[in-house]
């Protein structure tokens, strides 16, 4: 949506009026080109989320067969404890983890940016390359490293004679999983933020400098206000990102099995709902539930954000 | 594969500012490598309580693969005995990857082979389908060109779960579960792609260079061969790039549609290798869990490395156009 609106500005500008032969010859040659992508995005978008919506109007009974039960799953999903936790998990996950990496991500980024830095296009690189790491594998090693087997922090209790808290105990996984996303993705905003702050003009700086401002100022009033956008659509992808949790739970699970349950996050629950309960009614419920609270917060968020600008 | 990523490594440090050329540069008008600007206050000279700060996040960011790199040179027993950060007595990475290689009967080649069958045909066939779409968005008028771009762009928020649980029995119903076309075909699609060559070829590809193809009486894909298609490769080499990280990565999807080992993705099979070790009486493989791990990111950090340029101006032009 954000996308939508930052790239219409892109948009080339109309071209010249064309007689009504040329229109019909450039409507098939584009459909032409535009076709494949729109055949296959039918298959494996709207066509799935067009049989969840089907799927969610009925209910699959042991005694009976499947029957129509029309909105009756939605008003179980809404008043569902278990779909409820774990939504109030990802909820207060995103409240710390988003803020803080995106908190990371712009230091870093404004830190090159600025010049200041020895070796600054090593960090840029460096701090994304965790990007390229499949979240198995980062959700393994920090797993690994979590751990009083042969993890760091066994390491440091060993050498120390001291018993740090658990990183995988019940009352701790979530910060530790919150690590791991951190881990992950700190890079990848810190490069959207940075090329971001590529394109702003050096002339601005310029007339601020020539205004007497200090290199903070300029930060929060020329090159803060410049990288809006990129802020609102990395805030607005962090979002649903932290809505979607599932890999990294669903691996660190078999590491610590009695911290992560199974509706865990909202699509843990989907998942072990549609796979290991078989009631792929009420799952594709939850999931359509989910998929409309993601929208919702992530239009809010994209509407307060830009209306300040 | 080990030599290419150390080497590209210290590309990295090599075009940075060096410390004595840029305080030489200070005085004179000589442009540095960050601008055309001369040094001014505008563009001061390095700080090192800076530096360090910011070098609190780079180790950060590289402990854990530092981590997953010494502990790739231990058995089994220097795994638990030694301490994670320092290499144990003896290095048996050689001894390791060989073992990971062949461990019941090279199943982590054929995961690896698998792997890269789902990269080169899912994320392939993706940048084919994203640089045809975004160059028909960008280039031609058609009706239903609007609604495209609106339905793609709305399609980014719907979470995967979502679409997961109804793709599962679609494809489970056409029979296409547990073969790689499962995998495959939900690959192809890539909306961050659409959307990345539609801005680039709007602002690659000038109009009026296919205007005088036309005139000359070439024909429509013969113009996007000849023209186009030049003109777009670095925003091609970008969603390529993009993609097959995303390929590479995929463990959810496979997860859902793969039961079979025969077919398993790397991240699917370590996963099961992890299962394994933690469940009582399974064969604790450690060991070859982390240097899979290992052997996992090689390629697709040197293919990152490798190729900076593109994924850094890709960026640039793409996701943050204002």
């Amino acid at each position: 949506m954000t996308l939508l609106t930052t790239s219409a500005q892109a948009a080339p500008p109309p071209p010249r009026p064309r007689s009504r032969f040329r229109l019909r010859k450039e409507a098939w040659v584009g459909w032409g080109f535009a076709g494949p992508f729109v055949a296959v995005f039918g298959l494996v978008f709207l066509a799935p989320i067009g049989y969840a919506l089907y799927l969610s109007l009925f209910r699959d009974r042991l005694i009976g067969g499947t029957s129509f039960v029309g909105l009756d799953n939605y008003a179980d999903a809404l008043t569902d404890p278990r779909f409820w936790d774990g939504l109030l998990r990802v909820g207060l996950f995103l409240l710390v983890q988003v803020p803080v990496m995106l908190g990371i991500a712009l230091l870093v980024a404004l830190a090159i940016d600025s010049g200041r830095l020895y070796g600054a296009s090593f960090f840029r690189v460096a701090v994304f390359l965790p990007y390229a790491v499949p979240a198995v594998v980062a959700s393994l090693i920090w797993g690994f490293m979590y751990g009083t087997q042969f993890g760091l922090v066994g390491n440091v209790n060993d050498a120390l004679g001291v018993t740090l808290p658990d990183p995988l105990s019940p009352s701790l996984v979530l910060a530790s999983l919150g690590n791991i996303v951190t881990w992950e993705f700190v890079g990848y905003n810190m490069l959207i933020f940075y090329s971001a702050l590529k394109v702003v003009p050096r002339s601005l700086y310029e007339a601020a400098a020539i205004d007497g401002a200090g290199e903070w100022r300029v930060v929060r009033s020329v090159k803060l206000p410049a990288i809006r956008g990129a802020l609102v659509i990395a805030t607005i992808f962090s979002i649903i990102g932290s809505f979607q949790l599932f890999n990294e739970p669903s691996i660190l699970q078999k590491l610590a099995p009695n911290a992560i349950t199974s509706d865990f996050t909202p699509n843990l629950y989907t998942y072990s709902l549609s796979f290991a309960g078989q009631q792929h009614n009420y799952a594709a419920t939850v999931a359509i539930v989910m998929g409309v609270i993601t929208a919702i917060i992530a239009y809010t968020v994209q509407l307060r954000g830009m209306r300040k600008g | 594969m080990t030599t290419t990523l150390t080497s590209a490594t210290a590309g990295g440090p090599a075009d940075a500012p060096r410390p004595t050329a840029a305080r030489a540069a200070s005085r004179t008008t000589v442009p540095t490598r960050r601008g055309r600007l001369p040094r001014t206050p505008l563009n001061p000279r390095p700080s090192i309580p800076l530096t360090l700060v910011a070098g609190l996040v780079l180790l950060y960011t590289l402990l854990p693969l530092a981590w997953l790199l010494i502990n790739a040179t231990k058995d089994q027993k220097g795994l638990l005995d030694s301490f994670g950060l320092w290499f144990a007595d003896d290095v048996n990475l050689w001894d390791n990857i060989t073992r990971t290689l062949t461990y019941d009967d090279g199943v982590f080649v054929r995961w690896l082979l698998n792997t890269l069958l789902y990269v080169a045909a899912g994320a392939g066939g993706a940048t084919v389908l994203a640089v045809l779409g975004g160059y028909a968005l960008a280039k031609y008028q058609f009706p239903g060109r609007k609604a495209i771009f609106a339905v793609v762009i709305g399609a980014v928020a719907v979470p995967g779960t979502a679409l997961a649980v109804p793709t599962f029995l679609m494809f489970s119903g056409m029979g296409l579960t547990n073969t790689p076309w499962a995998v495959i075909i939900p690959s192809l699609i890539s909306p961050f792609g659409l959307y990345l060559m539609w801005v680039f070829a709007a602002e690659a590809v000038p109009t009026e260079l296919l205007e005088a193809a036309r005139i000359d009486g070439s024909g429509e894909l013969r113009t996007f061969f000849t023209i186009a298609l030049p003109l777009l490769m670095p925003g091609t080499v970008t969603v390529l790039l993009f993609s097959m990280v995303a390929t590479w990565n995929n463990y959810f999807l496979p997860l859902i549609m793969i039961k079979d080992p025969d077919w398993y993705p790397l991240t699917l099979g370590l996963n099961a290798w992890n299962a394994q070790a933690q469940t009582a009486g399974g064969e604790a493989v450690f060991d070859l869990i982390v240097t899979g791990s290992l052997l996992t990111i090689v390629p697709i950090v040197a293919v990152f490395l490798l190729l900076q340029r593109f994924w850094q101006s890709g960026l640039a032009a793409g996701s943050v156009k204002e």
